[in-house]
């Protein structure tokens, strides 16, 4: 229990840090993943192939290709295309990205293809006749989209964007190998403070079960909220 | 580009082993704990439930950080047998990858199990058929067709979850794009090659994967 003080003597504050940059990571990338999926749906529903093959080629990448690959392009490859842009516009100077936010995008990248497919499942399920009555009211297609599609398209996607969370909070540990101190990394720094490796991992393992279970209880309210009516 | 090429699908080749022998072992395991999910004692099933919760709840790095780093902490362990399997980064990788898909498949074969309509069941019991028989002839080829398209897209993410045998020093496919690209700097080149070759044995598994779904298909 004293390696888990708090203070100068234990890890207790370090680790509990780390926890919050866990979740600051996650939901970041659950957000940037959100954007992507704004983006790449709509295309992946719509009626041009040319539009359908850069959607598909967006998810089928990502989703076949492991999140480390991933992060380790971003990691390795980040600044060096951030660099060349700016030096396009005169800028020569040696440009370092944070690792939050390279961590962050690589892992929302990720997340945004799975979100993707969710958000086109859910909508494709919803039935035809909601869209032909919306259009028969005469709403246009922003109301169509925000008033009748979006609330039944949440409703059908939330168990399986629990999911997505699920798959998000995980592969955030795989950001420490950039050096972002998250659970993993904070265990992994004091693991080799300590020589004390079982008993740190064991306990981020412990800290990732705590984080999966609460948020899952959270997910269950807002599912039961959409369920309304149903 | 092209000079990195030889070297990648050699290190492939590690990454389909290290696919290949936690899958079998992986297989095992998940049969084992969905049968015993299905057991009536409570002790025994949430002892399963338990298992596939811990392993589906934590990060595969968390799992195997704590096999190679943490176990080898234990000094009993150290003096028997088992530390010739677990100083082998190799090894403590397999057994963490066995373990987690494991946990996944026996959700999946859990899951299977149960969507058994009860009729085939019966349909067994009234023919005079013993209930071993009934289990190994008629409920686990069942179940097995019913987890086809669950079990491949395990398999998928399983491919994907070897890259981390990287983070243990093993030399697989993630491994040694990564070396590449820390002594080259081209990642994007290394990750087209690379992500290339995951893409590739993706796209084999995904076929084959239909190609049994449709030859056991019940129509």
């Amino acid at each position: 229990m004293e390696l888990l003080a708090f203070g100068d003597t234990g890890w207790g504050d370090e680790l509990f840090r780390a926890t919050l940059m866990t979740i600051a990571v996650s939901i970041t990338a659950m957000l940037i993943g959100f954007s992507f999926a704004a983006i790449f749906t709509p295309l992946k529903l719509s009626k041009f192939k040319s539009l359908n093959l850069i959607a598909n080629i967006y998810t089928t990448v990502i989703r076949g290709v492991p999140e480390l690959l991933v992060i380790y392009l971003f990691f390795f490859g980040g600044s060096g295309a951030i660099m060349f842009v700016a030096s396009m516009f005169g800028y020569n100077e040696y440009i370092e990205i944070n690792a939050f936010v390279t961590g962050s995008f690589a892992i929302g990248i990720i997340s945004g293809a799975y979100s993707t497919e969710v958000f086109r499942g859910a909508i494709q399920s919803i039935d035809k006749g909601q869209f032909e009555a919306a259009k028969v009211l005469g709403f246009n297609k922003f109301k169509q989209f925000f008033k009748i599609i979006l609330p039944q398209m949440l409703r059908l996607a939330i168990p399986n964007l629990s999911n997505v969370w699920q798959i998000t909070l995980k592969d955030t540990s795989l950001i420490s190998v950039t050096g972002l101190v998250e659970i993993m990394r904070q265990s992994y720094i004091a693991a080799g403070s300590t020589r004390d490796p079982l008993f740190f991992y064991s306990f981020a393992a412990v800290l990732y079960l705590l984080l999966t279970f609460l948020s899952m209880k959270l997910i269950n309210k807002l599912e039961v909220k959409y369920s309304r009516g149903y | 580009m092209i000079s990195s090429f030889p070297k990648l699908l050699n290190a492939a080749v590690i990454t389909l082993k290290l696919l290949s022998v936690s899958l079998i072992v992986g297989l095992f395991i998940g049969l084992l704990f969905a049968i015993l999910r299905l057991n009536k004692n409570i002790f025994i099933n949430k002892f399963a439930y338990g298992y596939s919760y811990v392993f589906r709840g934590t990060p595969l790095l968390v799992q195997i950080f704590i096999i190679y780093f943490g176990l080898g902490q234990i000094e009993y362990l150290r003096s028997t047998f088992l530390w010739v399997i677990l100083k082998e980064p190799y090894w403590c990788a397999i057994i963490a990858f066995a373990l987690n898909t494991g946990a996944y498949t026996s959700e999946i074969l859990r899951s299977a199990f149960q969507t058994i309509k009860p009729g085939i069941i019966e349909a067994g019991q009234s023919l005079g058929i013993s209930n071993k028989i009934i289990f190994y002839k008629i409920q686990i080829p069942i179940a097995i067709r019913q987890s086809l398209p669950a079990y491949g897209n395990e398999i998928i993410l399983m491919m994907k979850g070897t890259s981390l045998a990287s983070t243990v020093t093993l030399m697989d496919l993630t491994g040694v794009a990564k070396y590449i690209i820390s002594t080259t700097f081209k990642p994007i080149e290394v990750f087209i090659v690379a992500g290339g070759i995951y893409l590739f044995m993706t796209f084999i598994i995904h076929n084959v994967i239909k190609f049994l779904e449709k030859k056991y298909s019940f129509n």
